[in-house]
């Protein structure tokens, strides 16, 4: 095994790269709960979006559109699930489960013209000074515009969830929809923008993937990030910022472990890959096991249906 | 002087049941008028209403003279219209400011919401700190929050659904004097209750609700608390006698009962001790959110903590789960009917078979014995005279008040030696309340030792041969329940919070101030 060939700048400079995909539907799924509803379908939106981004930004050769066409297909799936869900009062547990399983079919179906196609290619920014600054310009500062967006998006939500009343009533839903209802606030419609706002988070993250971090696409190519995304958040006890570091956390195993894979070390390759999602489950454990917290953290009306009586 | 809110001919019917039919009244400015009926008269309804949450069928409303139709609670806010929920309509993971703020049209930035909190809180004697999680406050604080989320707005009309339900009398007085000084700047108060002695202290008018329909309006000054009672239930009330007993061997030993809260924001018991003799009725009252919910799963082994605070007869039995704690007598009803004493979606007999296949012998081998269980439930049914076309009825299905006589019935045909029940009248209608006082009553003078559980302080002293109060997860020393005046009483449950009564110049100046800087902001 060879340790001195895994650069460390390189290790954190992709770390950024790998996190953001996870960032992004992980995000979008923190405001689509702080609103009372779950959405276990982050896998399928993932894969909608990664699709979709792919096959438009191959047809127009324009990787903006590709972004956009991912986001707006994570949002319109999350509005089937959000149709179900908050009309149908379907369960959501199983509507998130068959949205997942329904996304990996679709996408498949879609995707199958555009198997081995070379995608676009997304230019890195350069920033003048910022870039070229030794050791941290390369790690912060020398990545794509899509890095730089998903961390605005948790600053804009951490932002939007403090300090505004858009953000005070989504939270107010998701922890006591029956009062919010008497105060006269639309519960419904305030959750299905949450749903959209998830959905279409969740399709920029599967386009991520598909455009950037691949980049080309494959069947079933997410490989269960849409559930890490969904970990994350418990992990992050619903909070915006903690679900930046646990993505950065998640996204440097993952690149830790295909460092090592290169570098040859001697464990079976399975149990590297095996590393990320194992971490997933013990942190899970471990936040589920205080009592504490976390569970004052998690909204009240979590996954519960709203039907408007008398 | 012409009336505030005028309400004509107002119906509204929901599939199966007429909720309002036909109902026609009228509030003055400064007047509190109440509205009187049992649960299930249509009372909540026809608030609703009038705060824009259900649309009527048919009928009019006229606030100031105008035609008045609100469209959602907005527009009612917008037109002078507050409203005070029975169930509180508040966030416990969000703190008194942002509780405030939902409530509010136009709410200003957090920081000077927290400033004119603090000033009118005071100013009326209800004194809050903005920055506190609500989840944290005790059910008078909460009931703060949302009259001062009223207050901030300048109402006209002010409704209060059931607002004494929660508080101790210390605690009542002060809101009466808060409503008495909102009455004296002219705001009209439209009070519901069914506590007739309150309603006689404060209301200058009353119209009385029976199944939807206005069966009478008085001045409840004049009336008598008795010919109140006698309108609101149509018949006049039976009062539960209870058989002299003695009381005979200690069965029940609690001592150094310490436990975890059992939901996020309840409270922890406190060791907590108190014995209970056969025959006995002992009363424990208390403010919900006290630990009564701790207290009665403690009791019937929901929670389980060290053998030797719990003894039945002598013998531990703190660390045994529910089911060994029923085979050897000692049976509950917790508060919560629908979901917790019965499951909602299961037929009567099959709740019938969870509660009571050990000592009914309802099970063999393993097997339901569905014929002995199908007896038992008609058994429950006819004695306790529960209302329903038969035991093949969801739990669900059953009104409240005759859910809840099947519920505390099938403990009591299971001859308990103890029984713990918690809340057993809660939104139960009159006749029905009586019914179940009256049953625990025979039980007691059976030989059996019972412990009641509740916030209804009228109910303890009718029942109980002994008082205890629960407070904060303390409970004080049981007390003989005959002599106890409510103010003693008052003080036992922790008399008021924190409260001072409302200070009537300074309440003038803050509220002089609060507009004259508001009037500024709205200028152009």
């Amino acid at each position: 095994m060879n340790l001195a060939s895994i650069s460390p700048i390189l290790l954190l400079a992709s770390l950024m790269v790998a996190a953001t995909p996870i960032l992004l539907a992980g995000i979008g799924e923190l405001v689509t709960e702080r609103a009372g509803v779950l959405n276990l379908g982050v896998e399928g939106m993932m894969i909608t979006g990664a699709i979709f981004g792919f096959a438009i930004a191959v047809e127009t050769q324009s990787a903006t559109l590709g972004f956009i066409a991912a986001a707006i297909a994570g949002a319109a799936l999350s509005l089937l699930f959000g149709l179900l869900t908050q009309y149908l009062l379907s369960n959501q547990v199983a509507t998130g489960l068959a949205l997942t399983l329904f996304g990996l079919g679709l996408s498949a179906l879609l995707g199958q013209g555009y198997v081995g196609i070379k995608g676009v290619d997304v230019s890195k920014i350069h920033i003048p000074l910022l870039s070229d600054i030794p050791v941290a310009g390369p790690i912060l500062f020398q990545h794509d515009l899509m890095v730089y967006v998903a961390i605005l998006i948790v600053a804009v939500v951490w932002a939007t969830l403090k300090f505004s009343r858009i953000g005070l009533i989504l939270r107010a839903v998701g922890e006591n929809h029956e009062a919010a209802h008497a105060l006269g606030y639309k519960v419904i419609r305030i959750r299905l923008m949450a749903i959209a706002f998830g959905g279409a988070c969740a399709g920029l993250g599967g386009a991520y993937l598909s455009l950037v971090r691949v980049p080309q696409w494959t069947e079933g190519m997410t490989a269960g990030a849409g559930w890490i995304a969904l970990a994350l958040v418990v992990f992050a006890s619903w909070k915006p910022w903690r679900v930046l570091i646990g993505a950065y956390l998640f996204g440097g195993l993952t690149v830790l472990q295909l460092n090592l894979q290169a570098a040859g070390m001697k464990v079976p390759v399975e149990y590297l890959s095996m590393s990320p999602y194992l971490i997933t489950i013990l942190v899970l454990v471990i936040m589920s096991s205080g009592r504490g917290r976390a569970h004052l953290n998690a909204p009240a009306e979590l996954g519960r249906s709203f039907h408007a009586s008398s | 002087m012409t009336d505030l809110l005028t309400i004509q001919r107002l119906t509204k019917a929901y599939p199966g049941v007429v909720a309002n039919d036909d109902v026609s009244f009228s509030i003055a400015p400064g007047e509190i008028h109440a509205l009187l009926g049992e649960n299930g008269a249509g009372k909540s309804t026809l608030v609703k209403m009038i705060y824009g949450l259900v649309k009527p069928d048919s009928g009019t409303m006229a606030l100031h003279g105008a035609p008045f139709s609100p469209a959602e609670p907005r527009a009612a806010r917008a037109a002078g219209v507050a409203m005070v929920f029975q169930h509180f309509s508040l966030f416990e993971a969000l703190n008194v400011a942002e509780n405030v703020g939902l409530g509010m049209e136009n709410p200003p930035p957090i920081r000077e919401l927290a400033r004119e909190i603090r000033e009118v809180s005071h100013a009326y004697g209800l004194p809050l700190d903005p920055r506190r999680l609500v989840g944290d406050l005790s059910a008078g604080e909460r009931q703060r929050v949302e009259i001062i989320r009223c207050l901030l707005q300048d109402p006209k009309l002010l409704i209060m659904d059931e607002p004494t339900s929660v508080l101790t009398p210390q605690e009542v007085e002060i809101l009466f004097a808060t409503l008495n000084k909102l009455k004296s700047e002219g705001t009209a108060i439209l009070y519901i209750s069914h506590k007739l002695e309150e309603i006689r202290a404060l209301c200058q008018g009353a119209t009385i609700l029976r199944r939807g329909k206005v069966v009478g309006a008085c001045d409840p000054r004049q009336a008598s608390a008795a010919e109140l009672a006698e309108m609101m239930v149509g018949e006049a009330l039976h009062t539960p006698d209870r058989p002299p007993s003695e009381a005979g061997k200690v069965v029940l030993q609690v001592a150094g009962l310490t436990s975890e809260s059992v939901s996020t924001f309840g409270t922890r018991l406190q060791n907590i001790g108190f014995e209970v003799r056969a025959g006995e009725v002992l009363g424990i009252g208390g403010v919900a959110g006290n630990g009564q919910d701790e207290l009665l799963s403690a009791l019937s082994g929901e929670t389980m903590g060290a053998s030797e605070t719990v003894r039945l007869r002598g013998e531990p039995i703190g660390h045994l789960p529910p089911n060994p704690r029923r085979t050897r007598g000692m049976l509950s009803a917790p508060e919560e009917r629908l979901g917790h004493a019965a499951a909602p979606d299961m037929s009567l007999v099959d709740n019938a078979v969870l509660s009571g296949w050990q000592r009914e012998d309802l099970t063999r081998g393993g097997f339901v014995r569905w014929g002995r269980a199908r007896a038992f439930a008609d058994k429950i049914i006819s004695t306790f005279d529960v209302r329903t076309p038969g035991a093949h009825v969801a739990a669900r299905a059953l009104s409240g008040g005759n859910l809840q006589k099947f519920v505390i019935g099938r403990e009591i045909l299971q001859r308990p030696d103890v029984l713990v029940v918690n809340q057993p009248t809660w939104g139960v209608d009159a006749a029905a309340a009586a019914a179940i006082r009256q049953a625990l009553l025979d039980l007691a003078g059976a030989g059996a030792a019972v412990i009641v559980i509740s916030q209804d302080l009228d109910e303890l002293m009718e029942v109980s041969d002994r008082f205890a109060a629960l407070n904060a997860g303390h409970l004080s020393a049981p007390r003989p329940a005959r002599g106890l005046t409510m103010e003693q009483i008052g003080l036992m449950l922790g008399g008021a919070h924190d409260m001072d009564v409302a200070h009537t110049e300074e309440a003038e100046h803050i509220k002089e101030t609060y507009q004259d800087s508001h009037h500024e902001e709205t200028r152009p």
